[in-house]
């Protein structure tokens, strides 16, 4: 019943975020800051991960594929396959969840407890729109982080693969370029515009409507990290069955 | 003027607040006094229109709540100016930008012309030289001075503080009860202030209604809270021995 409650009031909160928009002018500079706090300040460690996770990808595949019979470049394959399909929008989503979840439900939930959204309030400002409607926006330019991270990833596991000796660059590039289905990007972006919303979204609701004290603002990004990974993982399978089951 | 008339509201099934009637009059300081858990902040956030009374009417000189659009509503909260226990001040702005951020978000006015207003109103709080600072870099009291230039920068009609005065020291207690009073009277608007402070009730109270368990259980001026024979109200109000002693002397003095 709990749950069911939870998932009546994350709508009517979204519906609310979308409801008497805060003026422009302001809008505008909210937004470019959450684009440099949620995009760019979580760069770092997307192209640190992605580079290393490729290498590994590409190293473990490599070590397993010892039938001699098996061509070398569906290291290659491999590599892009995992990371356009999974290791970048998903994965890469769930770290974002920790990293840019937590620090959305520790500010507003930080706001909440300092009275700061009730001081919103009384001035007559739509809080919800004002906090969160510039989050939902800058996670829009997400997609261009997971673009860098498929990009970085690749790279990765073609220093790994070439200068630990086990492909040449032309059976890694071969891989890359063999049986390239378009659409695969098209569906990695679409579930990467989803999660970005979820990712805004979820932690948001879990600061915004916190009660308590600083013990309460920890607890309630734990949660919020937690529901946000379970509805990814959850969202993951239903869009794959979706857009590429038969 | 705020007129309240027998307002009721309920959290499930606990009643806080059982049918509260009183007047708040323009251009005084009207306090709130009562222990905690007597419905104070509750009562405060139903007159802010943060709560709605399931019974009851909070009419704003003339013009009832419960009767206004939501469009009046909206435009009713910005003539009313709030003081929060902890100041409420935005930690990602400057002084400047926390006491801006109404006239920002609210008015078309040029920048140059809200940076005067800032000005004017940092200057009447007696804060001029810290426009440029953080929150987390000046003081509790000058903490509260920002939020007092915030509460009255859009010059509005009401004004509301909640313990305006806690967590500083009894000198600078004194300070900000003298400049919420003369800004009371200089602006003319009706402040309400809900306080434990015993200190503010006999500084400022010009008039004083005591909460009990959701009740109002007695109302009057500083001077007659002196006199009163209700138990519940010289039980709270002489509850410190300094407050008894002084209670002591006035009885001794007027016998």
């Amino acid at each position: 019943m709990n749950y069911l409650a939870s998932i009546g009031s994350y709508a009517i909160m979204v519906k609310e975020v979308f409801r008497k928009p805060t003026k422009w002018r302001i809008m505008k500079s909210l937004i470019l800051k959450e684009i440099d706090e949620l995009i760019y300040g979580s760069l770092g460690i997307i192209i640190f991960i992605s580079f290393f996770i490729g290498a590994v990808i590409t190293i473990q595949t490599a070590l397993n594929l010892t039938n001699p019979i098996i061509p070398k470049y569906l290291i290659g394959f491999t590599t892009r396959q995992s990371l356009i399909l999974e290791f970048a929008p998903t994965f890469v989503s769930i770290i974002m969840a920790g990293k840019v979840g937590s620090y959305i439900t520790s500010s507003i939930g930080t706001m909440r407890v300092t009275e700061q959204i009730d001081a919103l309030e009384v001035m007559g400002v739509n809080s919800l729109n004002y906090l969160v409607f510039p989050k939902i926006i800058a996670m829009l330019f997400y997609p261009f982080a997971i673009a860098i991270s498929m990009y970085v990833g690749i790279f990765g596991g073609w220093l790994a693969g070439v200068f630990g000796g086990f492909l040449t660059s032309a059976d890694f590039i071969e891989g890359l370029q063999l049986d390239f289905i378009p659409f695969h990007i098209a569906y990695a972006f679409i579930k990467t515009l989803i999660f970005a919303f979820i990712i805004a979204t979820i932690p948001s609701y879990h600061g915004f409507y916190m009660r308590g004290g600083a013990l309460e603002v920890g607890k309630a990004s734990t949660t919020a990290f937690v529901w946000t990974s379970v509805v990814i993982i959850i969202l993951n399978y239903i869009l794959t069955q979706l857009l590429l089951g038969q | 003027m705020i007129v309240v008339n027998d307002i009721h509201k309920s959290f499930g099934d606990n009643h806080i607040l059982k049918g509260i009637t009183t007047t708040f009059e323009k251009g005084k300081t009207n306090l709130i006094i009562g222990q905690s858990g007597s419905g104070k902040t509750v009562f405060l956030k139903c007159l802010l229109g943060l709560f709605y009374p399931e019974e009851g009417d909070i009419v704003y000189d003339g013009n009832s709540y419960a009767s206004l659009s939501a469009k009046e509503k909206r435009n009713l909260r910005q003539e009313m100016g709030m003081v929060f226990q902890g100041s409420a001040l935005f930690d990602s702005m400057t002084v400047q930008g926390n006491v801006m951020f109404p006239l920002e978000m609210f008015t078309k006015q040029p920048q140059s012309e809200m940076r005067d207003r800032v000005n004017a109103v940092l200057k009447r709080v007696n804060l001029t030289d810290a426009h440029d600072k953080f929150p987390s870099e000046i003081s509790g009291g000058m903490q509260k001075r920002v939020a007092i230039a915030r509460a009255i920068v859009m010059n509005p009609k009401y004004l509301f503080c909640d313990e305006p005065n806690s967590g500083l020291d009894p000198k600078t207690a004194i300070l900000i009860d003298n400049l919420i009073k003369e800004i009371t009277e200089e602006y003319d608007i009706t402040t309400v202030i809900n306080t434990h402070d015993m200190n503010s009730v006999m500084q400022i109270g010009e008039k004083i209604l005591f909460l009990k368990d959701g009740l109002k259980e007695w109302e009057g001026t500083k001077n007659e809270i002196f006199k009163t024979d209700n138990e519940a109200v010289t039980n709270f109000v002489y509850s410190s021995d300094l407050f008894k002693k002084v209670r002591q002397m006035y009885i001794e003095e007027r016998n």
